[in-house]
C-alpha cells in the first residue's frame, strides 16, 4: 500500500508537455568524422541549424553507447533532464528514433513576473516510449521497414518516405493527452453472441471467396473489432489508425445528416448503405480514381504489400478487406459494393438487434458505476470506462490527470515483476486507485467514496470483478 | 391399336391376359424405339435398374398359366390346371413352394392368403375354392359361392391370413375363412355396380370403379374383420365422353403409398381438344378419413404408351415409345396453383440400365454369353409398386433407383440434396457428394457448401427433436397413456456429426490439397450450420478446427474463435489448449478461463496452477470458492517445495498450521496427512521455534 497525495493546483497556469524535436538516424551511414550529417535521416523541426542537429544526434549516440557498457542488451531508453526528456528507440538494427519532449511547466507569478517551474517527474517513461514505438509501427504499416526503403532506393528513398510520413504524422501526436492507454495500445472488442459471430465469419469467408483478390479481412462495428484475419501485431496498429484517424475523419460529414454532399454524390445507391472510406468516392463516375493506400504487413515474415480497402455501411460496421498487390480496379470496387453492401446492411441490423438484447439483459445502459481500465496482454483486449469516445484529435480521460499518472505508476510497477500483484493507492480527495494484475491481465479501478477503508475498497473491487469479469480466470 | 397404353396395374393378371396384352400392343413401337433407348443408355446416368436377382419362372404357354399376386408378390406357374404341378416363387421367399392339385377346370385366379396359410383358387364366375396349407388341418378343398344372386365374381383379394374379399360385378363380399371347419363366414357385404376393381395390399384398400363412365371410384378399407367405406370421388376425365360407355380404364389407374400416404394415380392421356402439351399423371390423395383430393399433377410432356411404378417414394413413368423413364418426387418444390402442385420430372429421361439375362441353369455351358434383355418390351407387365414382369421370358424383377448416377444429373447441389435426402439408401451417396464438393476438380463454392450443410442439419435436427420428445415422454411415464408412441426411426437421411467427421471432414482436412483458408472456412461453415439448428457441436469437430489452425500457425484466429466462444467450453477442449501452451503461450490463459467458466473444473484449475508452481494463486483460488478446508496439505506443500522459494514454503506451511488450529485446535499435522517430510524441512530451514504453538484457551 502506498499513500500518494497530490496537491490541488492554485492560481498557477499549467503548460502541457510538447514535442521539442524528433529525429531518426543511423550511425553506420556517416561513421567518418566530418560526415556526421549523413547519419541523419529525418529531423524535426527541420529549421534547426545543421550543427545543432549533428550535436543532438551525437549526444544521443554517446548516451546509448555509454549506457551499453552497463547493459549491453538493454541500452538507455530515456534521458531525464530538468527541462525535457528524451526517448530512444532502435526499431531496426542501427536505426534510432529519438523523441524529445519538454516537461510540463507550471507558470507562477512572482512579483508580477512569470516564473517557470519544470515538472521533472510528471512524464511517464512507459507512456512516451510507447508513443515513440507506435510512431515506428505506424510508419511501417504504410511504408514498410526502413531497411526495405534502403534496398528499394537507398538513403534518398528512405529520407523521402520519412519526410513524407512524419511531416504530417507528428502533428497528430497530442503529447499532452497520452496516458496508460497508449502503453497498452489495445483493441476494443465488440461483444457478440456465438451465432451472430458465426454468421459474420460465414459472410467474410464467402466474400473472400468471391472477391478472390481479398486476402485478409477485418470486421468492426461501432469502432470495435469483431474479426481480424490479420495477425495481432498488424491489427493492433491498423486498429489504431482506423479508430483514431480514418473513422473520425469520416464521422463529421455523416453527422451532417442525409442531405450532406457526400450522400448527394452517390445516387442510385438506395438498396443499401455501403460506401468506400478509401478508394473511389462515386462508383458511378467512370473517371473516379481507384487509389487505395498501401499497407505492409507480416514484415518479419512474408513481407506482404497490400491495398487497404475500407468499406463502410451507414449503420456503422466496417469491413476492411486488404487485398493483394494487384491494384483493385473500379470494376472490382463495383463488384465488392454489390456483393458486400446489401449483406452488410443485413448483418448490421442483426448485430444491432443482438447488441440491444445484450444491453437489456445486462442492464448495461446505465452509466457504469466504476471507472476502470482493463487490459489483457494476450489478446490486447482493452476496456475503459474512464475514456470518452475517441475523437480525431484526442482521446480524453474523464478523470484528473493526477489519477491517470497514478495508474501509469502502478503499471510501471507491474511491468517490473512477473508475479500477480495488487496495489491499492489512496489518492487525493477521497479517491482510491486499485491496480490488480492476474497472469497477463491488468485491471485499474478508480473509486471515489467518502470515508471508506482499505477493506471496503477491496470489497468494492471484488464486486466489480464478479460482475464484469465473471467469464475469465481472474484471481480475487 | 398401337396407341393403347400398356396396363400399369393389372391385378392378378392371368397369363392369358398378359399374353393378350402383349398381342394387343404389338411389337412395332418397341422396335422403333430401340435405337433411342440405346442412345439414352450410352449417355450414361441410368438411374433405374432391374434387380440383380429376379424371380425366374416358366414362361406362359398353352399348358402353363402364370399368375402374379401383388399382396405376397408371388408368381404362380400352374401347369395343366395344377394337375402336373403348381410352382410358387416370390421375390422375398427364395424357396419355391411346389404342389399339385386336381385339375377342376381352367384357373382364373390363384392366391395364397398372407403367410401362405390358405390357397384360394377361382375356376368359375360364381365360386372360389379353398385349400388349407396349415399343417395338421383338413386337406380337402372347400368352396364358397358368391352370395349375390346372378352376380359374377370379378376376382378376390386376401386382406389377412384368414380374411378374403370377393369382388363381383354387383358388389363386394367380405368373408372370414374358418380352415378347421372348411367353411367361410360372411362378415359384411355391400351392393354396388362394379366395372372393375383394384387392390392396394400395402394399405388394405380396394378401389371400385362404378357408374356407367366408370370414373366414380369407391374405396373400401379393411382392417381386422372390419370393412369401412371411404368417401367416393370422381376422376376428372380429359374430355367429355361422347357416349355413355366405360371411359375410365383400370389400366390408367394405379394405387400406391407415397411418403406414407395413399394416392390414386391417374394417367391422363393427351387429348387433342385440351391444350395440354402431353400426357400427365394426376395424383389423388386418399386419406383414411376425409375426402379424396386432387393434389399433384406430374407433367410428362410427351404422348404415347406409359406405365407407372412407385419406387422409393418416387413416381416412375415408363414411356414405351422412347424406351425411357422419368421420375417425379412430389416432395420437391413444384408450381402451386392454389389447389394442386404441378411437377416436372426431376431427372432427364433415361433408359433402365441395360440388363443381361443370365443363361439358365448353373449346369449350362459357361462359355455361352449372357443375353441382353429386351427392355421396355411390349410383353412387359407392370405392377405396383415396383414390379416388372416379362411374361414372354419368364422373369419378375423389382425396379430399383440407383442414386450414384443421379449425382451427375442434378447439378444444382441444393436440389440434389433435397432429392437424395428423401431416398432410402442415401447415406453413402450424400457423404460422397459432400466429399466431392470439397475437393477439386468439382469444388463447390462456400455458399453451395453452406446450403448443403443446412439441408443435412435440418434433417438431422428433425430427428434429434423427435428422439428428444420421445425420450421425454418415456421418462415422464406418459408413454403408457399413449400406446401409439413409437421410437422415431433413424433413416439414412440422418447424417450426424460423426458421419460427417468420419467420411467427409477428417478425410478432407487430412488430404491438405485445398488451401487452408478454404479448409477452415468449410469447418466453420459446418459449425455455423449446426449452431443455426441449435445442435450441440461434438468435441471432435472443435479438435479438428484446432488441429487445422495449429498446423498453419493460425493461433490468432484460434484465439479469436475462443474469445467469442465459437468453440464451446469443455474439459477436453481446455486440456487440449493446455497442451498447446508450449507452442502458443496464451493457450494457458484461454484454458484457465474455460475451466473457470465450466465451474465444475475447480480441481483441474488447482492442478494447472500447482503444475506451474503458482502455489499461492492455487490457494487463493481454492479459498475464494471456499474449498480450502478439504484440500490436501501435502499436495500444496510438495508444490511449494518444488518451487524452491523458501518464503513461499513458509507461507504455505503457515497457512496449513493455521487451518489445523482452526479445524482441530492444534497446529500440528496428523499422521494421515503425510506431511512429516515437510515438517522436518520446515524445522531444518526455519528452526524448531518457528513452528506454530498450539493456542490454549
Amino acid at each position: 500500500l502506498r499513500m500518494a497525495a497530490a496537491g490541488a493546483a492554485g492560481q498557477e497556469k499549467q503548460l502541457a508537455p510538447t514535442l521539442l524535436s524528433f529525429f531518426i538516424y543511423n550511425p553506420k551511414l556517416g561513421p567518418k568524422e566530418g560526415e556526421e550529417e549523413k547519419k541523419i535521416l529525418f529531423y524535426h523541426p527541420n529549421e534547426v541549424e545543421k550543427n545543432e542537429k549533428i550535436r543532438n544526434v551525437g549526444l544521443c549516440e554517446a548516451i546509448v553507447q555509454f549506457t551499453r557498457t552497463f547493459s549491453p542488451t538493454k541500452p538507455a531508453k530515456s534521458l531525464h533532464t530538468q527541462k525535457n526528456r528524451q526517448f530512444f528507440h532502435e526499431p531496426e538494427e542501427n536505426f534510432w528514433m529519438v523523441m524529445v519532449v519538454r516537461n510540463p511547466i507550471i507558470e507562477k507569478h512572482k512579483d508580477g513576473k512569470p516564473v517557470y517551474e519544470y515538472q521533472e517527474e510528471e512524464l511517464l517513461d512507459k507512456v512516451y516510449s510507447s508513443v515513440l514505438q507506435q510512431c515506428y509501427s505506424m510508419y511501417k504499416l504504410f511504408n514498410g521497414t526502413f531497411l526495405r526503403a534502403m534496398e528499394d532506393g537507398g538513403v534518398k528513398m528512405l529520407k523521402e518516405r520519412l519526410e513524407k510520413f512524419f511531416h504530417r504524422y507528428l502533428q497528430t501526436l497530442h503529447l499532452q493527452s497520452c496516458d496508460l492507454l497508449d502503453v497498452f495500445c489495445g483493441i476494443s472488442f465488440f461483444p457478440l453472441d456465438k451465432m451472430t459471430y458465426l454468421k459474420i465469419q460465414s459472410f467474410i469467408n464467402r466474400m473472400e471467396e468471391s472477391l478472390n483478390i481479398v486476402k485478409y479481412t477485418a470486421f468492426l462495428y461501432n469502432d470495435q473489432l469483431i474479426w481480424s484475419g490479420l495477425e495481432q501485431d498488424d491489427m493492433r496498429i491498423l486498429y489504431k489508425y482506423l479508430t483514431t484517424s480514418l473513422f473520425p475523419r469520416h464521422m463529421e460529414p455523416e453527422l451532417a445528416g442525409r442531405d450532406s454532399p457526400i450522400r448527394a454524390e452517390m445516387p442510385g445507391n438506395l438498396q443499401h448503405y455501403g460506401r468506400f472510406l478509401t478508394g473511389p468516392l462515386n462508383l458511378n463516375d467512370p473517371e473516379t480514381k481507384c487509389r487505395f493506400p498501401k499497407i505492409f504487413v507480416n514484415t518479419d515474415d512474408t513481407y506482404e504489400e497490400l491495398h487497404l480497402i475500407v468499406y463502410k455501411s451507414l449503420t456503422s460496421p466496417f469491413s476492411l478487406p486488404d487485398t493483394a498487390s494487384i491494384p483493385p480496379t473500379l470494376e472490382f470496387c463495383r463488384k465488392l459494393d454489390s456483393i458486400v453492401g446489401p449483406q452488410l446492411t443485413v448483418l448490421a441490423s442483426d448485430i444491432c438487434e443482438q447488441y440491444n438484447i445484450n444491453k437489456r439483459i445486462s442492464g448495461a445502459e446505465k452509466e457504469p458505476q466504476f471507472k476502470f481500465i482493463y487490459f489483457n496482454h494476450m489478446n490486447l483486449a482493452e476496456k475503459s470506462t474512464i475514456h470518452m469516445r475517441k475523437t480525431p484529435s484526442v482521446s480524453l480521460a474523464s478523470v484528473h490527470p493526477d489519477l491517470m499518472k497514478i495508474l501509469g505508476d502502478i503499471n510501471s510497477d507491474f511491468s517490473r515483476v512477473d508475479e500477480d500483484e495488487e496495489i491499492i493507492v489512496k489518492a487525493m480527495s477521497d479517491y482510491w486507485v486499485v491496480g490488480k494484475k492476474s497472469d497477463q491481465r491488468e485491471l485499474y479501478v478508480i473509486l471515489n467514496q467518502k470515508n471508506v477503508n482499505l477493506i471496503e475498497v477491496n470489497e468494492e473491487v471484488k464486486k466489480l470483478c464478479a460482475t464484469q469479469f465473471n467469464n475469465i480466470f481472474f484471481l480475487d | 391399336t398401337g396407341r393403347d397404353p400398356p396396363g400399369p396395374a393389372e391385378d392378378e393378371a392371368p397369363a392369358a391376359a398378359a399374353a393378350g396384352a402383349a398381342g394387343r400392343e404389338g411389337g412395332g413401337g418397341g422396335e422403333e424405339g430401340e435405337g433411342r433407348a440405346r442412345g439414352g443408355a450410352e449417355a450414361g446416368g441410368c438411374y433405374l435398374a432391374l434387380c440383380a436377382r429376379p424371380v425366374h419362372f416358366e414362361k406362359a404357354n398353352p399348358v402353363n398359366c402364370v399368375f402374379f399376386d401383388e399382396a405376397n408378390k408371388q408368381v404362380f406357374a400352374v401347369r395343366s390346371g395344377g394337375a402336373t404341378g403348381v410352382v410358387v416363387k416370390g421375390l422375398e421367399d427364395r424357396n419355391p413352394i411346389s404342389f399339385r392339385m386336381e385339375d377342376k377346370g381352367e384357373v382364373k385366379c390363384i392366391k395364397f392368403s398372407l403367410g401362405n396359410k390358405i390357397l384360394a383358387v377361382q375356376r368359375t364366375l360364381k365360386s372360389v375354392d379353398f385349400l388349407n396349407f396349415i399343417p395338421d388341418s383338413p386337406q380337402l378343398e372347400y368352396t364358397q359361392e358368391c352370395k349375390t344372386k346372378n352376380a359374377n365374381i370379378l376376382g378376390f383379394c386376401w386382406t389377412s391370413s384368414t380374411e378374403i374379399v370377393f369382388i363381383t360385378d354387383q358388389g363386394i363380399e367380405f368373408y372370414q375363412v374358418l380352415p378347421e371347419k372348411r367353411s367361410l363366414k360372411l362378415l359384411k357385404n355391400q351392393s354396388i355396380n362394379v366395372n372393375w376393381y383394384m387392390y392396394c395390399p400395402e394399405s388394405s384398400v380396394i378401389l371400385l370403379s362404378t357408374t356407367v363412365l366408370g370414373n366414380v371410384l369407391q374405396p373400401f378399407y379393411f382392417k381386422s374383420g372390419t370393412m369401412s367405406k371411404l368417401s367416393k370421388f370422381e376422376i376428372e376425365l380429359p374430355a367429355a365422353p361422347k357416349s355413355s360407355k366405360l371411359s375410365l380404364s383400370e389400366r390408367d389407374i394405379a394405387m400406391a403409398t407415397i411418403y406414407g400416404q395413399l394416392y390414386v394415380l391417374y394417367l391422363r392421356h393427351h387429348s387433342r381438344t385440351s391444350n395440354s402439351t402431353g400426357a400427365e399423371v394426376v395424383l389423388y390423395h386418399l386419406p383414411r378419413e376425409g375426402s379424396c383430393k386432387k393434389t399433384h399433377i406430374l407433367k410428362l410432356n410427351r404422348t404415347g404408351k406409359f406405365a407407372l411404378n412407385v419406387v422409393d417414394n418416387l413416381v416412375v413413368v415408363h414411356h414405351q415409345d422412347t424406351e425411357t423413364s422419368v421420375v417425379f418426387d412430389i416432395k420437391l418444390k413444384g408450381e402451386f396453383d392454389g389447389s394442386t402442385t404441378i411437377h416436372q420430372f426431376v431427372l432427364p429421361p433415361r433408359s433402365i440400365q441395360p440388363y443381361q439375362i443370365p443363361v439358365a441353369g448353373p449346369a449350362s455351358v459357361t462359355s455361352q454369353a449372357p443375353v441382353p434383355c429386351k427392355l421396355y418390351s411390349s410383353s412387359w407387365i407392370v405392377f405396383q409398386p415396383d414390379i416388372i414382369i416379362s411374361a414372354s421370358e419368364g422373369y419378375l424383377w423389382s425396379l430399383q433407383v440407383k442414386l450414384e448416377p443421379v449425382v451427375n444429373l442434378l447439378l444444382d447441389k441444393g436440389k440434389l440434396m433435397d432429392f437424395l435426402l428423401q431416398r432410402k439408401e442415401c447415406k453413402m451417396v450424400i457423404l460422397s457428394v459432400c466429399s466431392q464438393m470439397l475437393s477439386e476438380p468439382e469444388r463447390g463454392s462456400l455458399s453451395v457448401i453452406a446450403t448443403v450443410f443446412d439441408k443435412l442439419n435440418h434433417e438431422y435436427k428433425k430427428y434429434l427433436e423427435a428422439e428428444q420428445s420421445y425420450t421425454m415422454v418415456v421418462e415422464t411415464g406418459l408413454s403408457r397413456s399413449n400406446p401409439l408412441l413409437k421410437r422415431p426411426v433413424r433413416t439414412q437421411a440422418v447424417i450426424d456429426q460423426s458421419d460427417m467427421y468420419t467420411h467427409v471432414l477428417s478425410v478432407f482436412t487430412e488430404k491438405k490439397e485445398a488451401p487452408h483458408k478454404f479448409t477452415i472456412a468449410v469447418l466453420m461453415e459446418y459449425i455455423r450450420s449446426l449452431n443455426q439448428f441449435q445442435i450441440a457441436v461434438q468435441h471432435y469437430l472443435y479438435e479438428l478446427v484446432i488441429k487445422t489452425l495449429v498446423q498453419h500457425n493460425l493461433f490468432y484466429m484460434l484465439h479469436q474463435f475462443l474469445q467469442y466462444h465459437v468453440l464451446s467450453d469443455s474439459k477436453p477442449l481446455a486440456c487440449l489448449l493446455l497442451s498447446l501452451e508450449s507452442i502458443y503461450p496464451p493457450a494457458h490463459q484461454l484454458s484457465l478461463d474455460m475451466l473457470k467458466r465450466l465451474s465444475t473444473a475447480n480441481d483441474e484449475i488447482v492442478e494447472v496452477l500447482l503444475s506451474k508452481h503458482q502455489v499461492l494463486a492455487a490457494l487463493r483460488f481454492i479459498r475464494g470458492i471456499g474449498g480450502h478446508d478439504s484440500i490436501s496439505a501435502r499436495k500444496f506443500l510438495d508444490a511449494a517445495k518444488q518451487a524452491e522459494d523458501e518464503m513461499l514454503f513458509y507461507t504455505i506451511f503457515r497457512f496449513f498450521e493455521q487451518r489445523n488450529q482452526r479445524l482441530r485446535g492444534n497446529p500440528s499435522f496428523t499422521p494421515g496427512e503425510h506431511c512429516e517430510e515437510h515438517v522436518t524441512f520446515f524445522k531444518q530451514v526455519f528452526g524448531e521455534q518457528a513452528l506454530m504453538k498450539p493456542t490454549t484457551f
